[in-house]
């Protein structure tokens, strides 16, 4: 990997960082209606998966999902705009935090149903393989998802047709408060794999290098039409599942031990020792993220509501 | 003019379709050359078209429509075969809250160019999981288009509209509907959704009635006009979008109202059309609304059970006569 690609990494994962950050600060002004699921702690899985995406390749999200759209190239601006239910905002403020998409960059949306986007993404994947192109889709879900019949239904037809499809779980151990180990036997959601006759790889989910590696392999075998790929990545959420939860049910060694592991922290300290990058060249960037947030903010606050009667509007496509 | 079934009406908009785009595919259950169709409607199509566009997929109904949807999203127009009605409670997620609200959800960035074509309707002895109604299910999920055709030449045109449109559709055949017969122009044409179609013209009173029952409120029609009663048979052809004018101008004409469907009557279509009549003609009305649908129970299996229960044309003139 060249220095730019690395530098690039860095960039995305300080962007989704920052920008969660800066929407929890929101929230607690109010000025975020509604609730929120905040991306930080899982930054390396979205940026090391995305990184390997093209374009025109699709993604499909959660609704934890704003990491997913900064990571494959959605703008900040209209990102915190739909956030904050503006007119503005990617989905004109119909949308709102759970339900950020950007047809243009191939981010085919978040859905807010657990395990929904996993069929969505094996028909992503069919309709590739009708058109003939070698593009590819990663669909992000969580452990909590891999428990739900879609999955079963979703991964088994991608596997049979042999779909240019990426499963990649988020496995950040809790279903809203529901630990892993409470609802299945298995330790690595990987294995599961197996029952559908395709690769399952457990990989470091805070370790953006490893994440990159994995994907990067599993994108290869998509666009040779070998089909797809389950990659687990284990990982944590920083804050609790959504709003002010203070994720008690978390035991206080656990936490303390991810928060050691965090992503972004360990990925520049690799750049730092490793990658041959100058401390100041990533304050530099740390800058530039700043602004480009703060900036993003500005506009998402400066920007409108939406005109009440737009409630009635896009139900239905235009007559041909 | 030529006379094709009910069931070669849907094949031919279905072949025609995929002859002229090649993004519209089929995938279902058992609907490729194997079986080729539960009710035979693609029997033929995939030595036409090929596996790759008529796809036999697992019994996996909400991957099923979900790939729809992903299809749909992404370029292509899928047309969905799910074998029974009552099974698309399987895939209700992916109808209702993926298909039916992404294009409003994500703020109309996208169409959901989406065909679900299945068989309702009871009849024929298979019981409680293959024999319901569930059109007023998807009546109540915005974004959703909910045709019914009741003849082959709306079976034909309705199909391509649907498949020619940019919205999820509820495309709901009726199992007893698929071996009639009816003539059908030799060119291409289309039927176009919310225009309802005035099957028998009358002044006494007006049936409205959907899928199959419409030929059973054509046969009440037949059998009242001997005693005198001049009636008038409304098919809305698309429940959504609805036909309210046409329907309000013959209550305006009849001042009588008997509304027919199959689904049981609690919250069901009978129930929504006579909203909309009291809501908005009920000064036209000289007489109560009669509603002619199942009563609130599974489809029971038993021939002479499931007689009982389902809406017929002696039903249907009883109705009638307690309003005139």
């Amino acid at each position: 990997m060249d220095k730019a690609k690395m530098v690039k990494i860095y960039r995305k994962m300080l962007e989704i960082r920052f920008f969660e950050e800066k929407v929890f600060e929101l929230y607690g002004q109010n000025l975020v209606p509604g609730t929120i699921h905040l991306y930080a702690g899982q930054e390396a899985v979205a940026v090391g998966v995305c990184e390997n995406l093209r374009e025109d390749d699709y993604i499909v999200s959660t609704h934890r999902g704003h990491g997913h759209c900064i990571a494959k190239g959605a703008k900040l601006d209209k990102t915190m705009a739909e956030i904050l239910g503006k007119k503005t905002g990617y989905c004109k403020g119909k949308g709102g935090s759970m339900h950020i998409a950007d047809f243009s960059i191939g981010m085919l949306g978040a859905t807010a149903v657990v395990g929904a986007g996993l069929p969505i993404a094996t028909g992503a994947g069919l309709s590739i393989k009708l058109r003939g192109t070698d593009q590819v889709v990663a669909c992000f879900f969580g452990d909590g998802a891999s428990n739900q019949g879609t999955f079963h239904e979703a991964i088994n037809i991608a596997a049979i047709w042999k779909l240019p499809v990426l499963f990649v779980c988020e496995n950040n151990l809790y279903a809203m408060g529901t630990c892993q180990t409470q609802v299945m036997l298995l330790k690595d959601i990987a294995k599961r794999a197996s029952a559908y006759g395709i690769p399952g790889v457990s990989v470091n989910g805070n370790n953006v290098l490893d994440i990159f590696e994995v994907a990067q392999e599993a994108g290869k075998r998509a666009r040779n039409h070998e089909g797809p790929t389950l990659i687990e990545c284990k990982t944590y959420r920083h804050k609790g599942h959504s709003r002010f939860d203070p994720a008690t049910y978390r035991p206080k060694e656990e936490v303390k031990a991810w928060l050691e592991q965090d992503p972004l922290h360990q990925f520049k300290k690799w750049l730092l020792e490793a990658g041959n990058v100058e401390t100041t060249y990533l304050d530099q960037i740390e800058k530039q993220v700043i602004t480009a947030i703060e900036s993003a903010v500005k506009f998402a606050k400066d920007s409108p509501y939406p005109d009440p009667h737009e409630a009635l509007e896009d139900v239905h496509a235009e007559w041909r | 003019m030529r006379e094709i079934t009910y069931r070669d009406a849907l094949r031919e908009a279905l072949s025609e379709e995929m002859q002229k785009d090649e993004t519209v595919f089929l995938l279902g259950e058992d609907i490729g050359r194997c079986w080729e169709g539960a009710f035979k409607v693609t029997k033929g199509l995939a030595e036409k078209f090929g596996d790759e566009r008529v796809r036999d997929t697992p019994i996996s109904e909400s991957a099923i429509v979900g790939a729809a949807v992903g299809a749909a999203i992404t370029g292509m127009h899928p047309i969905v075969e799910i074998m029974f009605g009552d099974l698309t409670t399987l895939a209700m997620d992916q109808i209702a809250n993926q298909a039916a609200k992404i294009r409003y959800m994500f703020g109309g960035q996208v169409e959901v160019p989406l065909v679900v074509r299945t068989p309702f309707g009871g009849g024929v002895n298979i019981a409680a999981h293959h024999s319901q109604s569930l059109e007023a299910w998807f009546m109540h999920i915005p974004g959703l288009l909910v045709a019914l055709p009741s003849t082959p030449y709306d079976a034909k045109g309705l199909l391509k509209t649907a498949i020619r449109g940019g919205d999820p559709v509820m495309f709901c055949e009726h199992k007893l509907l698929y071996p009639i017969k009816g003539l059908i122009p030799d060119e291409d044409y289309t039927v176009p959704f919310g225009v309802a179609e005035v099957r028998s013209e009358g002044k006494d009173v007006t049936i409205f009635a959907t899928s199959f029952m419409i030929h059973k409120a054509l046969e009440a029609a037949r059998m009242l006009k001997k005693e005198g009663v001049s009636v008038e048979v409304m098919d809305p052809r698309t429940l959504v979008p609805l036909d309210k004018a046409k329907l309000i101008s013959s209550v305006q004409k009849t001042g009588r109202l008997v509304i027919v469907s199959e689904g049981c009557k609690t919250a069901g279509v009978t129930a929504e059309i006579a909203a909309v009549v009291a809501e908005e003609a009920i000064d036209y009305l000289d007489a109560p609304i009669k509603r002619v649908a199942e009563p609130d129970t599974p489809i029971p299996f038993s021939p002479p059970l499931e007689r009982y229960v389902l809406p017929n044309e002696k039903r249907i003139i009883k109705a009638v006569r307690e309003i005139i």
